[in-house]
C-alpha cells in the first residue's frame, strides 16, 4: 500500500480509537500533517544535497471544562505503537486539564462538517526530474530546490468534523546566475510547478528565464538613494502582500494594538481604489478548512477599492471580543493570517509596463522585508534578482541592490498608478518542518514614487 | 499528587547500534542520527493561560554513501522495516544523484569520532509543577500591566529536552543531551493613536542551556514591571532623530548585529553558493580570509561552542567533527569561516565544527552556533561619558539585510538620547542603517567582560528545505562612531 492510503487508514483508526476512549465532558480534535517528499538541492547545475522525508505529524487538542491543551508528536506509521502513544498523551492531557485554570476564550469543538479531497493518479517522478534538471541546466549557473511528493492535511474531532485533503505535486524553485560587464553577480528567479514532471514545459520555462539573463549582462547603473517611479513585477508585489499576514489584517493584532493597518481600519486613511484584496479559496492551492477544521467563506473580501471590508477573525478572537468569526486560522507566527490571498488584477497590459513606467526602476523581486515602523505601516527590505533602470520605456541597465523604506499606505494608496491585467499564481515554497501548501494570485504594480534609502 | 511540568510518554526503547546492524549493508557507508526532542511551551496572555503545548519529535535520519555521494532519508518509523526502507531510500537517492554530484565525498567528511556531551543544569524540569509554572507566568503577566494604558501582555516559557545519538558504519558513536530554556515577556502600551511595545530583551532573546535555575521568578516579576513602565515611557517619547550620530548598542541588540552581519556572511556554504536561491550569497570572497579588515582592531569574534550554558554549545557537530573554540575575526582581521568539513574541503579554507541539522527530518548544513564578540576594556558608563551626541539602543524589534549581507537596517524597542556624556530623553522607534564592513570598522569601544551578556535565538532560518536552528550570541555593549540613525513616522 502506498503512502496516501496507508496514512488515511492510520489516521482514521487512531481517531476512531481516541474518540471512543473519551469520557463524559471531554472533547478531542486530531490534526494530521503528513508528507512523503524528495528534496534535492542543486548548486551550479549539480546536486548538492538530496533528502527524502517520510513524516506523519499528529496534533491533538483536548478540551475539558473550559481547559485546553495541545500536544504534537511524530507517528511511526504502526497502528499499535501509535495508538499506545496517543493514549499516553490523552492521559497526560486529562491530568493537565485538571491542573490548569479555565481558559474562557477556548472555543468548544464543533462539527464543522465533512470534506474530502483525495489525490488520484500517479505521484511525481522525482528521479526523472533530478536527471533531467541536471542535464538540461548544464552550461548555466543553476541553483535551486526540487520538492516532490504527496502531502496530507486532515482534521477530525469528537463532535463529528472530518476533513481530508491529499495532493501530490512538485515544484522547482531556482535561480539562474550570471556575471555582468561590471563584474557583478546577477540572477533571475524562476519557478516550475505542477502535478507531475514535464521536461518540455520545464525547458520552456527555463529558456524564458535564460533570455531574461541577457539584460543582466549589461554594466550596472549606480542608483543613488531617493524617490523613484517603480514597476514592481508580480513576485515583488507578492512579497509586499505577504506583509499583510504579519498582523496587518488580524483582528487580534488590531485589538492588541500591534496592527500595522490600524489607521485604515479606523477609516483615517484609505488605500487606492485600485486596491482590492480578498481571500479566495477557489484558487484551490490549499484546503479550505483551517487547522481547527473550521471552514472560512469560499471568498472573503478584505479590502475593496481601498476600503477595509473585513479583518481576519478566528473563532477564538470572535469569542474573546464578541465579533463574528470568519474562521481565520489562528496558527503560525503572527496568528490570523492570509491563506489564499488574491490581489485583484488591474487594466495595465504587461506588454505596456515599460512604456507606462517611462523612466524609473523595474523591480523583479524583493528580499527580507520587515516593518520599520508598525504604526506607520512602514516596510523596509531589499531589491533582489532582476532589477533594472528603465529609460523612456526601455531597459537601460541592471542596477545594484537597493534598500527601500516606505509605507504601505503610500505604496498601495496615493502612489499606486496601475495594476497589471495579468496576475500569476505564486505557489507557496516554504519548507520549514514540512512542505507548505497554499499560494497567492498577485499582479504587478506601477507606483508613481517609492523611497529608497541605501 | 502535583503534576510536574515534564512528561515522558510511553515509548519503546530505541537501540541505535542494533539499528545500524540492520542497515549497514545497504550502502558503502551508513550513518544514523537519532533525535528525540520534547518541547514544553506555556503561554499566558493578558493573565489567562492560552498556549499549553508539548511537542515530541522522534525520528532517525539515515545517511548513505554510494558511488562517492551521500544522500539522506528521514523517517519516524523506527522499526527494522522502517529503518531499512529509509537506508535503502537514502542509498537510492545517492545512486541517482552521484552522476550529477557537485563534489565527491570522502571518508574524511565523516570522522569516526566517539564522545558524549551533557549540557549544564542544576535543577531538573521535574522540580516545578505545571500549576506553579502557570501561576508564575500569570503573575509575570500581571507585573507587566503597570497601567490601564498597557493594553496587552504576554508571558511565555519554553523548556526543551533534546537527545541526539549519531552512529556510523565507520565507527562514529556520539551521544549528546541538552536541557534548554527560554522565556519571553512583553507589554503593549497604547494612548490615543500611539502604540509601543517593550519586552525583556526582544523576541525570544533570553535563551540558555540550563535547568529550572534559569527562572528567577522574583527577579522576573520586577523586570516585567520595568518593561511595563518603559512601554509607558515610549508613549510620550520623541521619535529617534534622523541624523548621523554615535551609537551604543546594548548586548540584546548586539546579538542581532553579530548574527546578521558577521555570522551569516561568514558561512562557507553561502560563500560556496549553496544558499544563493534562498537566504543568499555573501559579500565575503574566499581570498578575503586572512586579509580583509572586517572591523576596527577592537573587533574580536569567536565561534565558541564551549561556553557552558550558552544556547548553542555542543561537543560534536552532526558529522562527528569535534567542536572547538576558534577565532573568526581577530584584531579586526577576518581569519576563518563558518564551514563544516564538507565546505572546508570544497573551498580549501579553515572552518569550524558547525554541520548542524534542525531535527531528524533535515540534513545538516553549515550553521552558526555560539558566535560571540569578545569583551574589551570599556565600561558602559565610560562609553556614554565619551559621547558628545549619540543614541543608546536596546532590544531588537526589526531586522532586514540584503542577500549578500551588506546593506542592513535594524530597529530597536527602546532608546535613550546621549548628550554631553549623559543619558537624557527616552526615544521611540529607534532605527539605524549601514553597510557591514564600514559599520564594524566604526567600532570605537567594546564593553568589558563584566558587562557581557548571553543571548540567542531559537529561530535562525536557512537552508533548502528550510530549517530553524538555535544559536547563541554573547557580547558586551559596543560604541560605534558616526552611524545613520532615524525614527518612525510615514
Amino acid at each position: 500500500m502506498s503512502f496516501l492510503p496507508e496514512t488515511r487508514r492510520l489516521f482514521d483508526d487512531l481517531a476512531d480509537t481516541a474518540f471512543s476512549d473519551l469520557k463524559a465532558g471531554e472533547a478531542l480534535s486530531l490534526q494530521l500533517s503528513a508528507e512523503d517528499q524528495t528534496y534535492v538541492r542543486f548548486n551550479d547545475s549539480n546536486v548538492r544535497q538530496a533528502t527524502a522525508v517520510l513524516q506523519r505529524n499528529l496534533a491533538l487538542t483536548f478540551q475539558w471544562a473550559g481547559r485546553q491543551v495541545t500536544f504534537t508528536f511524530d507517528l511511526s506509521g504502526h497502528l499499535d505503537h501509535d495508538r499506545a502513544l496517543l493514549r499516553s498523551w490523552l492521559e497526560r492531557a486529562r491530568r493537565e486539564a485538571r491542573t490548569l485554570p479555565e481558559d474562557p476564550f477556548a472555543v468548544p469543538l464543533q462539527d464543522h462538517g465533512t470534506s474530502e479531497h483525495e489525490h488520484s493518479g500517479t505521484e511525481p517522478d522525482a528521479a526523472a526530474a533530478v536527471k533531467a534538471i541536471a542535464r538540461v541546466t548544464q552550461g548555466t549557473d543553476f541553483t535551486g530546490l526540487l520538492a516532490a511528493g504527496p502531502q496530507v492535511r486532515a482534521v477530525r474531532n469528537s463532535a463529528g468534523l472530518n476533513h481530508w485533503f491529499s495532493t501530490a505535486s512538485l515544484w522547482v524553485d531556482y535561480s539562474l546566475f550570471t556575471t555582468n560587464a561590471s563584474g557583478d553577480n546577477k540572477a533571475v528567479k524562476g519557478r516550475f510547478w505542477g502535478p507531475a514532471w514535464d521536461e518540455d514545459r520545464f525547458q520552456a520555462v527555463l529558456a524564458a528565464d535564460k533570455a531574461r539573463l541577457a539584460f543582466l549582462k549589461r554594466p550596472a547603473r549606480p542608483i543613488a538613494p531617493g524617490e523613484y517611479r517603480v514597476y514592481f513585477a508580480p513576485a515583488a508585489v507578492a512579497e509586499l502582500i505577504a506583509m499583510f499576514s504579519w498582523g496587518a489584517l488580524s483582528y487580534r493584532a488590531y485589538r492588541d494594538g500591534n496592527c500595522p493597518l490600524k489607521r485604515l481600519i479606523q477609516d483615517e486613511v484609505g488605500l487606492s481604489e485600485q486596491f482590492t484584496l480578498k481571500e479566495n479559496f477557489c484558487l484551490a492551492l490549499t484546503p479550505r478548512f483551517n487547522s481547527l477544521g473550521e471552514l472560512p467563506p469560499v471568498e472573503l473580501m478584505l479590502i475593496e477599492k481601498g476600503q477595509l471590508k473585513n479583518l481576519l477573525v478566528s473563532s477564538r478572537s470572535a469569542k474573546q471580543y464578541g465579533v463574528p468569526s470568519n474562521a481565520a486560522d489562528p496558527s503560525g507566527w503572527f496568528g490570523e493570517h492570509l491563506r489564499a490571498p488574491e490581489l485583484m488584477a488591474g487594466n495595465l497590459p504587461e506588454t505596456e509596463v515599460l512604456n507606462c513606467l517611462g523612466t524609473g526602476l523595474y523591480v523583479g523581486n524583493l528580499h527580507y522585508l520587515n516593518w520599520s515602523d508598525v504604526q506607520a505601516a512602514r516596510v523596509t527590505g531589499m531589491t533582489r534578482y532582476a532589477c533594472f533602470w528603465v529609460e523612456n520605456g526601455e531597459i537601460a541597465a541592471p542596477i545594484n541592490d537597493l534598500r527601500f523604506d516606505d509605507s504601505l499606505y503610500r505604496l498601495f494608496g496615493s502612489a499606486l498608478e496601475a495594476l497589471t491585467r495579468e496576475s500569476p499564481i505564486h505557489p507557496a515554497i516554504d519548507t520549514y518542518h514540512c512542505r507548505a501548501l497554499g499560494g497567492s494570485k498577485i499582479p504587478g504594480a506601477l507606483v508613481g514614487t517609492f523611497r529608497f534609502t541605501l | 499528587m502535583s503534576l510536574p511540568v515534564n512528561f515522558y510518554p510511553e515509548l519503546p526503547a530505541f537501540d541505535i547500534h542494533r539499528a545500524l546492524a540492520w542497515v549497514q549493508a545497504e550502502a558503502d557507508w551508513i550513518g544514523l542520527r537519532f533525535v528525540q526532542e520534547q518541547t514544553y511551551r506555556r503561554t499566558v496572555r493578558n493573565h489567562l493561560p492560552e498556549d499549553n503545548a508539548i511537542t515530541l519529535e522522534r525520528g532517525v535520519m539515515a545517511e548513505a554513501r554510494v558511488d562517492g555521494h551521500i544522500a539522506y532519508a528521514g523517517t519516524s518509523d523506527l522499526s527494522q522495516q522502517g529503518l531499512v526502507q529509509a537506508a535503502r531510500r537514502a542509498a537510492y537517492l545517492a545512486r541517482i544523484c552521484a552522476p550529477h554530484a557537485l563534489f565527491p565525498f570522502t571518508e574524511g567528511h565523516r570522522p569516526p569520532a566517539h564522545g558524549r556531551f551533557v549540557s549544564t543544569r542544576r535543577l531538573g524540569f521535574d522540580r516545578l509543577t505545571l500549576a506553579e509554572l502557570t501561576d508564575q507566568l500569570i503573575r509575570a503577566s500581571r507585573s507587566l500591566k503597570v497601567s490601564d494604558k498597557i493594553v496587552s501582555t504576554a508571558a511565555e516559557a519554553t523548556l526543551v529536552e533534546s537527545t541526539v545519538h549519531y552512529v556510523s558504519s565507520s565507527g562514529a558513536d556520539i551521544e549528546q543531551q541538552w536541557w534548554l530554556v527560554s522565556s519571553h515577556c512583553a507589554a503593549t502600551a497604547q494612548d490615543g493613536t500611539e502604540t509601543q511595545q517593550r519586552s525583556l530583551n526582544g523576541p525570544a532573546a533570553r535563551c540558555r542551556q540550563a535547568g529550572l535555575e534559569f527562572f528567577d521568578f522574583s527577579a522576573l516579576h520586577a523586570e516585567c514591571e520595568r518593561a511595563g513602565r518603559e512601554a509607558l515611557e515610549l508613549l510620550d517619547a520623541e521619535n529617534c532623530p534622523d541624523e548621523t550620530l554615535d551609537l551604543i548598542l546594548a548586548p540584546d541588540q548586539m546579538l542581532l548585529q553579530i548574527h546578521e552581519s558577521i555570522g551569516h556572511p561568514l558561512e562557507l556554504d553561502r560563500i560556496l553558493g549553496d544558499e544563493r536561491n534562498y537566504a543568499g550569497w555573501s559579500f565575503v570572497k574566499p581570498d578575503d580570509f586572512g586579509r580583509l579588515r572586517y572591523g576596527s582592531p577592537l573587533l574580536n569574534v569567536t565561534f565558541d561552542p564551549t561556553v557552558a550554558g550558552e544556547f548553542a554549545s555542543y561537543a560534536f557537530d552532526d558529522c562527528g567533527n569535534p567542536a572547538t573554540r576558534e577565532y573568526l575575526i581577530r584584531d579586526g582581521v577576518l581569519l576563518r569561516g563558518l564551514g563544516s568539513l564538507e565546505s572546508q574541503s570544497r573551498l580549501g579554507i579553515a572552518g569550524v565544527a558547525n554541520f548542524r541539522s534542525a531535527g531528524w527530518n533535515r540534513a545538516p548544513i553549515d550553521r552558526m552556533a555560539n558566535i560571540n564578540l569578545e569583551p574589551g576594556t570599556s565600561s558602559l558608563a565610560e562609553m556614554i561619558a565619551s559621547v558628545e551626541r549619540g543614541v543608546y539602543m536596546q532590544s531588537n524589534r526589526s531586522w532586514s539585510i540584503d542577500d549578500y549581507r551588506n546593506k542592513f537596517q535594524f530597529g530597536c524597542e527602546y532608546a535613550r538620547r546621549i548628550e554631553q556624556g549623559r543619558l537624557s530623553d527616552v526615544l521611540k522607534n529607534p532605527n539605524y542603517r549601514g553597510m557591514t564592513v564600514p559599520f564594524w570598522n566604526a567600532l570605537k569601544q567594546v564593553g568589558c567582560r563584566d558587562e557581557r551578556e548571553l543571548f540567542g535565538t531559537p529561530y535562525c532560518g536557512k537552508g533548502e528545505p528550510n530549517q530553524l536552528i538555535r544559536v547563541g550570541h554573547a557580547a558586551p555593549p559596543c560604541l560605534f562612531a558616526g552611524i545613520d540613525v532615524f525614527g518612525g513616522g510615514s
